[in-house]
Parts: C-alpha cells; sequence; structure tokens
C-alpha cells in the first residue's frame, strides 16, 4: 500500500516530537491506544490563558499513526481549548488522505486531542 | 549497490538468468504440447518436461514418475489434502495439522471442516515454533487419515523434526504430507529418509518462475492415491489435468538442478551472512528478541522484533530495503501475524517484528548497509515511541491499564 505524500512527509518530518514534563504548569497529557493493538499515542499541551501554546507527540504506531498525531499537534498550536475541541478526525482523514483501513488512526488521533484537553481541565480544575 | 535492496526472498526470489535462458527456446520455436503424441513438436515438449521431472525428482530423491505439476503450491497443497480426504473419506474423517502452517494449508483445512465435515486437529508449536512429533503421535485416532505438517516455516523459519514425524505416520499407517514450499532447494530433502507420502514445493522460490509447482505423490509403500480437483485431459496420470506449461516446468527443472549443485555452498554462505546480520543489530540496539528457534532453522532466514518500534513504520523508515512485518496492519483485521501468536509472542511484540529473507543475489554490502539502517530508524522510531519512553523511566507497560480499541 503506497501512503499519501503527506503521510510520508509527516514520517520523515515529524512535528513537535517529544515529551513536557507531566506534572509543568499548564501541560494537559493525553496517552491513547493500547501496545496490543500495534498503536498508542501520546498527545501533550501546553496551555496559556485557555490558549494552546505548544504540543507535542509521541506515537508507536504505524506511518499514518504517527502522521496522524504529528498533523494533531501542528493543528492544535495557537488554538484556544474550545476550538482544539472541534478538530475532527475526518479532517485529519481528509487532510492525509488517509485509506479507509488507516482511519482507526485518525479516530485515535482525536481521542488523543480530547484526553489531553480533559486532563489539562481536571488538572486545572483541582488547583 | 542497487536499490531497492530485496530482503524478502520467503516471498519470491528473483528468477536465475540461466533458469532463464534454459526456458526461453519454450517459449518461441519449441513450443509444442508435451500431450501431442503424433509429431516432434510434441516429443521435443515431451522430452524437455521429462527432463525437468528427472531434474526435479534428483534434488528431492523421489522417482520422476511421482511429481504432479501443478500451478504452484497453494494448488499443490490443496490438492493433497483435498485429494486425500476424498479419495480416503471412507477410511476415517480425521487429519492433523499445525497452527503454524501456510494458509493455503490452514484454510484448505478449514474448508473440508465446514464443508466436507471434516474432523481436524490444529497442533500447537513450542516457543520456538516447532511441533513436537509426541503430539503428533497423541493426535492419531483410528480415524485419522492424513497428517500435514510443514518442513519450514515461512515466517520464522524453524525446521520441524520431519524425519520424526514421518516415522510416526508410517508406524500408525498415516499418510503424512508435508508443505516444503520454504525448505526445498535450501536444505537438503529427502522424500524417502523423511517418510514423505505427499510433498507441495514451488519454482519461484528457488530461482526459478512464478506459476509453476508440484505435488510429489509416492508411488510405493504405500501407494498413495488422490482424487482429482481439476477434470479434463487426464494428464499427469490423471491427477491433475491441463496441458502442462513447458517453459515453466523446464524452468522449475533448472532450478531445481542449480540448488542441488550449489545449495551445499550457498547454505553456508546465507547463513554466515544472516548470523552477521543478526549479530550486528544485536550489537548495537538493545531488546531486539529472536523469533524462531535458534539453531534449527532454515540458513536465509531471521525474524526479529524490535521492542516499543512498530513494524509497519519500521518498514516504512526503509523503504529502500524490500523487507516484511509480521504486523498486519494493512490489513483490515489489523490483527498481528498468526504463527507469533501461536508461539506466544505477545501482541505487542508480534507488532513489532521484521522478516529478514537473504538469497542468492544477496551481498555483504547489502548486509553491511541494512544493519546501519535498521539501527538507524530503530533508534529514530524509539525516540519517538511513548513506550519507549515509559520503560526508560521504568513503567512497567504491562501494568498499564491501556484502553484496547
Amino acid at each position: 500500500m503506497a501512503y499519501s505524500e503527506k503521510v510520508v512527509d509527516h514520517f520523515n518530518n515529524p512535528r513537535n516530537m517529544g515529551s513536557f514534563k507531566k506534572d509543568e504548569e499548564g501541560v494537559g497529557t493525553g496517552i491513547v491506544g493500547a501496545p496490543e493493538c500495534g498503536d498508542v499515542m501520546k498527545l501533550q499541551i501546553k496551555v496559556q490563558n485557555d490558549t494552546i501554546v505548544d504540543a507535542k507527540f509521541k506515537t508507536f504506531g504505524c506511518g499514518s499513526a504517527i502522521a496522524s498525531s504529528s498533523l494533531a499537534t501542528e493543528w492544535m498550536k495557537g488554538k484556544t481549548l474550545e476550538e482544539a475541541a472541534k478538530i475532527k478526525n475526518t479532517d485529519i482523514v481528509q487532510e492525509l488522505n488517509l485509506p479507509p483501513v488507516k482511519i482507526h488512526c485518525s479516530v485515535l488521533a482525536e481521542d488523543a486531542i480530547k484526553a489531553a484537553l480533559n486532563d489539562y481541565k481536571k488538572k486545572a480544575e483541582s488547583k | 549497490m542497487k536499490f531497492p535492496i530485496y530482503l524478502d526472498n520467503h516471498s519470491t526470489t528473483r528468477m536465475d538468468p540461466r533458469v532463464l535462458e534454459a526456458m526461453l527456446p519454450y517459449f518461441t520455436e519449441k513450443f509444442g504440447n508435451a500431450a501431442s503424441r503424433n509429431h516432434a513438436f510434441g516429443w521435443e515438449a515431451e522430452e524437455a518436461v521429462e527432463n525437468a521431472r528427472k531434474q526435479i525428482a534428483r534434488l528431492i530423491h523421489a522417482d520422476p514418475k511421482e511429481l504432479v505439476f501443478t500451478s504452484g503450491a497453494t494448488e499443490s497443497d490443496n490438492l493433497a489434502l483435498k485429494g486425500v480426504v476424498e479419495m480416503y473419506r471412507e477410511k476415517g474423517d480425521h487429519i492433523i495439522t499445525s497452527m503454524t502452517e501456510h494458509r493455503a494449508v490452514l484454510d484448505t483445512a478449514k474448508a473440508l471442516e465446514t464443508k466436507r465435515g471434516l474432523k481436524v486437529t490444529y497442533l500447537p508449536v513450542d516457543k520456538t515454533g516447532m511441533v513436537s512429533p509426541d503430539d503428533v503421535r497423541n493426535a492419531i485416532t483410528d480415524k485419522t487419515i492424513l497428517i500435514s505438517i510443514m518442513l519450514a516455516n515461512n515466517e520464522i523459519g524453524t525446521i520441524n523434526p520431519t524425519k520424526e514425524i514421518g516415522k510416526i505416520a508410517k508406524e500408525k499407517g498415516v499418510l503424512f504430507h508435508c508443505d516444503a514450499t520454504q525448505g526445498v532447494g535450501k536444505i537438503p530433502v529427502n522424500v524417502q529418509e523423511m517418510g514423505i507420502d505427499l510433498m507441495s514445493f514451488t519454482a519461484h522460490k528457488i530461482y526459478g518462475p512464478k506459476g509453476v509447482g508440484a505435488l510429489y505423490v509416492r508411488k510405493k509403500a504405500p501407494r498413495v492415491r488422490i482424487a482429482p480437483q481439476m477434470d479434463g485431459g487426464g494428464h499427469e496420470r490423471g491427477m491433475r489435468s491441463g496441458t502442462l506449461p513447458v517453459p515453466l516446468i523446464v524452468g522449475f527443472g533448472k532450478a531445481c538442478e542449480l540448488c542441488e549443485q550449489e545449495m551445499a555452498t550457498e547454505s553456508v554462505r546465507l547463513a554466515a551472512m544472516r548470523d552477521r546480520l543478526q549479530a550486528g543489530i544485536l550489537k548495537e540496539l538493545e531488546e531486539v528478541y529472536l523469533n524462531g528457534h535458534p539453531t534449527q532453522r532454515l540458513p536465509h532466514n531471521l525474524n526479529l522484533s524490535f521492542a516499543y518500534v512498530e513494524g509497519e513504520s519500521l518498514l516504512m523508515g526503509v523503504k529502500e530495503i524490500a523487507l516484511s512485518s509480521g504486523s498486519a496492519c494493512t490489513s483490515a483485521t489489523l490483527e498481528p501475524s498468526y504463527v507469533l501468536r501461536a508461539l506466544g509472542v505477545g501482541s505487542d511484540l508480534a507488532h513489532s517484528s521484521i522478516r529478514f529473507g537473504l538469497g542468492r543475489f544477496s551481498t555483504d554490502e547489502e548486509i553491511d548497509y541494512t544493519i546501519k539502517r535498521i539501527i538507524e530508524i530503530v533508534t529514530k522510531l524509539r525516540e519517538m515511541s511513548p513506550l519507549y519512553e515509559m520503560a526508560k523511566e521504568g513503567i512497567d507497560l504491562k501494568s498499564v491499564q491501556w484502553a484496547v480499541h
């Protein structure tokens, strides 16, 4: 199966690959997936005044999973929490030209975004 | 060095130029039908087929008359299982096979189960992928008509104790079919010593053409009979009708002749290269695991799991090298290799496996390059892997409550 150019580009030049410290001020972390299923995504956001100022990812998974999470960090940066929550897996599918067998990668990316946002909110509320 | 590098020789092999050369005349001026008995064109084709039959029979220590030409190993497996089950149905309704067989055997067995009410025992394998002869013995009942166990596995290269299984089959009077697709031409095969009654193999795995294979069917002690699955002109002693593809058969014969002459030196050369590949990778990378048997495996096979890295992404990172992954993330099921699962390899490591298949045309330079690139890409992908990060932090990944999706 041939990958789309955009998937290959994200795979070869991942955007925002790395980690923040989980307990750092303003950081929200979402980890989704399972090693048994062949993909685990970690998405992290750094928030100031309800705006995502930085985002990072680490992904264990196929090229499409890596590309989906790389793209997600790119899209989240600069968005407000509310805007970021509106990112849909179908947008990722369209942008990366994912074939049907890879749609689950985009679903996982959307789940990771939601998990990171929720984690941030939970941490902010508990303060 | 020419790119891409081909290290997927379990899948298929590049045809040897000497094989092509032998085949060419049979596409053009020597185009006769081997079944034409009345003219020189037919005689010439028949002579070529009989010569190839001898070359092939010699490689496996069979009588040339015991070979039935087919379209390939899948057809041979189908013909063996379906042909025996149909022919010996009154004798019994049970066959024995193993969980790591090729799908050409497994799916045929399953089809016989559902469509013909056959009872099938799928034997487990040990953690090296080997079938236990004792398990075979214990599974035999008075209704067992066939044992079908592969010679060597196509993913992990593990070589089964075929001779022992053949001996048990003889003792118990049960027919023994061996899918030897990956082993013929790579390791010595002797249907007499191994007690094999039926054996499937194909040309394209041994530097011959695609589209031709053979089923060995024992003629004496016992005389094995199979019900044909293709009706027609009664070719191949009635067991497989259809005009013989003379050029392909000539190529198959030549390929077998070359294997017979070169196998001893070639297997030593490939095993040395394979061992160097394995050592080179293991020296630089931690948590890399060998799948299969450490010694009882095909000389050109290497199957490794790279912890914390998903196989398909690894292949994507080394696109200039043709390899195969045990994770079938591209298939609709997203299930990792059933062979690795049967070995007890966890799903996580099964998703992380890569199969290297060396071949006649592999070079030392290509192996050096592959070692270097695999180390680079695994290091890069581990940097990118949240699992590797967690493991480095001392988190036991097995203790994490994953949301299995």
